[in-house]
């Protein structure tokens, strides 16, 4: 069997044993994974498949562009709010509607909220499991797990032996009870897993804590959006408008009741990002000090549009710089513009969407999507029992976007690497200080290039993101105090808010650094009525199947040339794809007009 | 050895004190009187914890992430102490041929007594093939799990009537459950998502009272979606008063007057968000600003914009049920609404009057 050399560097053989994982669990929404491994258990091909689409930015034609942030929020109600956000600042670009600074600050501190809510949530709920062994925390000392986590994090107050026995009692029932409910079938006596049972302990102990802790850092989207998952947004500001004194100011969404609320959530996400999250991270990380693997694009091929200014509408001010860094050449930054119709375009030949030249990319402003669910010659299975897809041919309903038809890695890792290296002092002296303390838990001398290529990397630029975020909205909270101190309390631009004051036709684009990376929605606006509507989205970029040149997606890159203990049980694979925080509802809700006039099936 | 929630709660460590208090604390929460503490408390020591499969189709997953908000009880406690989730595709460890066993195995051991809890709903263009599980159709995988279940609950306005993705033109012909699954007792519980507590309290209610709560003709719990969130909104005398925010960040969005004007959809809602309010009672949308979107009603995303001032709203007292307004919405045409703000309007002249005086 011929090995297949990729433009971007990796051989693909395909001779060996087909792995295939669907469904990939402990993810947003469905996909599939197949890899071949050689006869040492090391994967020398990957393949992923997005296997959901629901049409989104079909049913958005026509509507009112005010309107479409409910619509594409509902992309996802994981990373809830990301896409509300790009959605109301596209339509913003398009029609020239500037935001007041307090609808900014309120906005920023819901972004940053979600960014604390979704990377804890994801470690510990979707992530932790591929390195934690709840049944070995089972065989934990109490005692020396309350040493460890008094070690690990001084700072932390629920580490009494004590507290840990009580939290190993509860998990005995659980597991002597015979039900074992989202952890049954795990591969708890897989050798891939690395940590003492008293880590285990302390870990499952933080799982449960950050399960209680999550619902109440959403409460800031509650206080400013009403509800959360899926908080209101509002084209032109935010819908929560402040009354801090006199007449109504207890009926007023926003009063001083309601943001010293705010504060406290901030604190508290503050506290347990320091504290908790990352303390975690590292000690973790340490015990799997000899498993680097992963890296892939990581840290390599990187893209980012850039986010968090600390002057609205002013790129240069951005907390966490955009760019792209191609082929791990960390000297060079390339400057990212997604009006440019050079730089991001989507590419579909092995993606079930047929384009009229399939060899060339579109840029998402003249987007076209249009349905081919087709499986390759060499596929195995039936069209609708599915055994291994025929990756030659198109294999995933996830298109290929990419940068100057480079594949690029997006999401914390690639922002983190974006801020590393362009300076940024906060990020320079985070990782720095993580690296050190990596190293010293591990008794390594890794620098940090070889430490975040990895999937470790990832993991750990997902948590000092959060810490960054948790950090910046003390600061947001400060300045939006400041400011209604100063006597400003304005939080809508209502000058264009009448579709009658729009331009017959208009195009706009907005970025945001979604929790898993760089998010952009592009919008065209015909007589007040939305024309064309195309997100490009994170897992899209890295989920992506192969492009017409051959190149390889970041999750197809990460997995290549891990070996498996045992590829009957996907522990490793699951590992380096939950890095990326996969959400595939995102990646995957493209679709066509044409889906209408496909078989429809009888409903009674 | 399946155990009882009172075994689970004991083993645990939880005193016989502490277990009658959660039982109180459960009564209120599901607005039950005293009399049904010793009910409750009868229930869960008695109960094993019933295996839940919760399937996942063409959604977001914002119903699991509202889930794992529920604050009483606690996400952790559901998940570990009174049902046995089995099957999850968002949090379970197992992945691939492991993570489909599971569903094998539950239809075996537990043939018509797991719930089947949906959240998505199918698509059936592609040959279903938009949205694939295990290398087949979502909808395979329903059907097999649906048939041998106790009862089904459709969570969220997708498996209860299609949302965003059946918008119009619905271009993957999305398909709430009821209406490929014809022969179980299924529970609409909708909204996008819904309120974490109502679901939580939906799942104890079930265990409880071991029991369907009272459905509406929709298939909703009467408990949670009988009344309209206008029916007990905080800014309702607002209204009365015709006192209306008439553009973002006016002088009366500031005081928190009605948003009725700005196409708030209260007026048409069902659902308890009012009452109970959102993320542990810390708010709701229109305390927050902004209307309703009418996210827990069939074909919301149809029925207009956000920002529509609805023209259509029938007049009922707070009493009125689902079912009434429903049956007689069809032969109100929009006169009832002009009338209701009419009514405002002169209370408004009254009280300007009052004012001036």
């Amino acid at each position: 069997m011929s090995i297949i050399k990729t433009p971007n560097g990796y051989n693909l053989d395909s001779s060996g044993r087909r792995v295939v994982v669907d469904p990939v669990t402990r993810i947003e929404g469905h996909m599939r994974c197949e890899v071949n491994v050689d006869d040492n258990n090391i994967i020398r091909n990957a393949v992923s498949s997005g296997t959901m689409w629901r049409g989104l930015e079909v049913i958005l034609k026509g509507r009112d562009p005010r309107d479409a942030w409910a619509f594409v929020e509902r992309i996802c109600g994981v990373c809830t709010g990301c896409h509300a956000l790009t959605s109301v600042r596209a339509v913003e670009d398009a029609l020239g509607i500037k935001i007041p600074p307090n609808a900014h600050l309120i906005r920023e501190i819901m972004a940053k909220t979600l960014q604390v809510h979704d990377h804890v949530v994801h470690f510990y709920h979707l992530h932790a499991l591929d390195w934690v062994n709840p049944v070995n925390a089972l065989k934990a000392d109490p005692k020396a797990t309350s040493q460890l986590q008094q070690m690990v994090s001084p700072a932390h107050p629920m580490s009494s032996p004590g507290y840990f026995r009580d939290i190993q009692t509860r998990i005995r029932k659980f597991v002597e009870s015979g039900q074992l409910g989202p952890f049954k079938n795990g591969y708890w006596d897989n050798p891939a897993y690395k940590l003492p049972p008293e880590a285990d302990l302390m870990a499952v102990a933080h799982y449960l804590e950050a399960l209680d802790l999550q619902k109440d850092f959403v409460k800031v989207h509650t206080v400013f959006g009403g509800k959360n998952p899926h908080p209101n947004y509002l084209v032109g500001g935010v819908p929560c408008a402040i009354n801090m004194d006199g007449d109504m100011s207890a009926g007023a969404p926003l009063n001083m009741e309601r943001l010293n609320f705010v504060k406290a959530r901030i604190d508290e996400m503050v506290a347990f990002c320091y504290n908790v999250l990352i303390p975690d991270v590292l000690a973790i990380a340490s015990f799997y000090k000899n498993w680097l693997y992963g890296g892939g694009l990581g840290a390599y091929s990187v893209m980012d549009y850039g986010a968090y200014p600390k002057v609205n509408y002013d790129k240069s001010t951005d907390q966490l710089p955009g760019g792209v860094i191609l082929n791990g050449n960390w000297n060079e930054v390339f400057p990212v513009d997604p009006r440019d119709p050079e730089q991001v375009q989507e590419f579909v030949a092995h993606s079930w969407y047929s384009y009229p030249d399939e060899k060339l990319g579109l840029h998402p402003w003249d987007g076209v999507t249009e349905p081919n669910f087709k499986l390759g010659p060499n596929f195995k299975g039936t069209k609708t029992n599915i055994q291994a897809v025929d990756e030659a041919a198109k294999y995933s309903w996830i298109k290929a976007p990419r940068w100057r038809g480079h594949a690029v890695e997006v999401g914390p890792l690639s922002r983190y690497t974006l801020a590393y290296v362009q300076g940024v002092d906060y990020v320079k002296n985070q990782v720095d200080t993580s690296v050190a303390a990596f190293n010293q838990l591990a008794g390594t001398e890794l620098g940090a290039k070889s430490i975040l290529q990895s999937t470790i990397g990832r993991t750990l630029a997902r948590a000092l993101e959060a810490q960054y975020c948790a950090d910046m909205m003390v600061d947001d909270w400060t300045e939006l105090m400041s400011n209604i101190k100063n006597g400003d309390t304005t939080t809508a631009n209502m000058e264009k808010w009448d579709p009658n004051t729009w331009p017959k036709e208009a195009k706009g684009v907005g970025t945001v650094a979604a929790p898993r990376g760089a998010l952009g929605h592009w919008i065209k606006i015909k007589d007040g009525r939305i024309e064309n509507y195309q997100c490009v989205v994170p897992t899209t970029w890295n989920g992506s199947p192969r492009d017409p040149a051959g190149n390889i997606g970041a999750f197809e890159a990460s997995l290549m040339n891990t070996p498996m203990e045992r590829p009957d049980e996907p522990v490793e694979i699951l590992r380096s794809l939950h890095s990326f925080d996969p959400c595939l509802a995102c990646s995957t809700h493209v679709m066509s007009e044409d889906g209408q006039e496909l078989v429809r099936v009888k409903v009674r | 050895m399946t155990e009882t929630f009172y075994e689970v709660m004991r083993r645990q460590g939880i005193t016989r004190r502490s277990f009658i208090k959660y039982c109180s604390l459960t009564a209120t929460a599901l607005g039950l009187g005293p009399t049904f503490i010793p009910k409750i408390a009868h229930a869960m020591e008695t109960k094993p914890r019933i295996p839940i499969l919760w399937l996942h189709g063409l959604e977001c997953t914002c119903c699991s992430e509202s889930f794992i908000r529920s604050a009483h009880p606690l996400a952790k406690d559901v998940i570990l102490s009174m049902v046995s989730l089995d099957y999850d595709d968002t949090i379970m460890a197992a992945a691939g041929h492991q993570a489909e066993a599971i569903v094998e195995e539950t239809i075996e051991k537990y043939s018509g007594n797991y719930i089947l809890a949906v959240e998505g709903n199918p698509p059936l263009n592609q040959d279903g093939m938009s949205c694939i599980i295990g290398g087949k159709p979502f909808l395979d995988q329903l059907t097999h799990a649906a048939e041998h279940c106790k009862a089904i609950i459709s969570w969220g306005s997708c498996a209860s009537y299609g949302c965003v993705q059946a918008a119009a033109p619905n271009p993957t012909q999305a398909t709430p459950v009821h209406k490929v699954i014809h022969n179980k007792p299924i529970i609409k519980v909708p909204g996008c998502p819904p309120i974490a507590e109502v679901m939580t309290a939906v799942v104890t209610y079930i265990l409880t009272f071991e029991r369907m709560p009272e459905l509406d003709r929709q298939g909703r719990p009467k408990m949670f979606y009988s009344q309209r969130i206008h029916d007990k909104c905080y800014r309702r005398p607002h209204f009365d008063a015709g006192q209306f925010v008439e553009s973002w960040d006016d002088d009366a969005a500031r005081k928190g007057y009605c948003l009725y004007k700005m196409g708030c959809k209260g007026p048409t809602t069902y659902n308890a968000c009012s009452t109970i309010r959102w993320n542990e009672g810390t708010s709701f949308p229109i305390q927050a600003g902004h209307g309703c979107i009418g996210c827990s009603e069939d074909g919301f995303w149809d029925k207009g914009s956000w920002y529509a001032r609805l023209t259509d709203i029938p007049q009922f007292g707070v009493e009125a049920n689902a079912d009434k307004v429903g049956a007689t919405a069809a032969a109100v045409v929009g006169t009832a609404t002009v009338a209701h703000i009419a009514a405002s309007a002169v209370k408004r002249a009254m009280q300007k009057g009052d004012q001036e005086s």
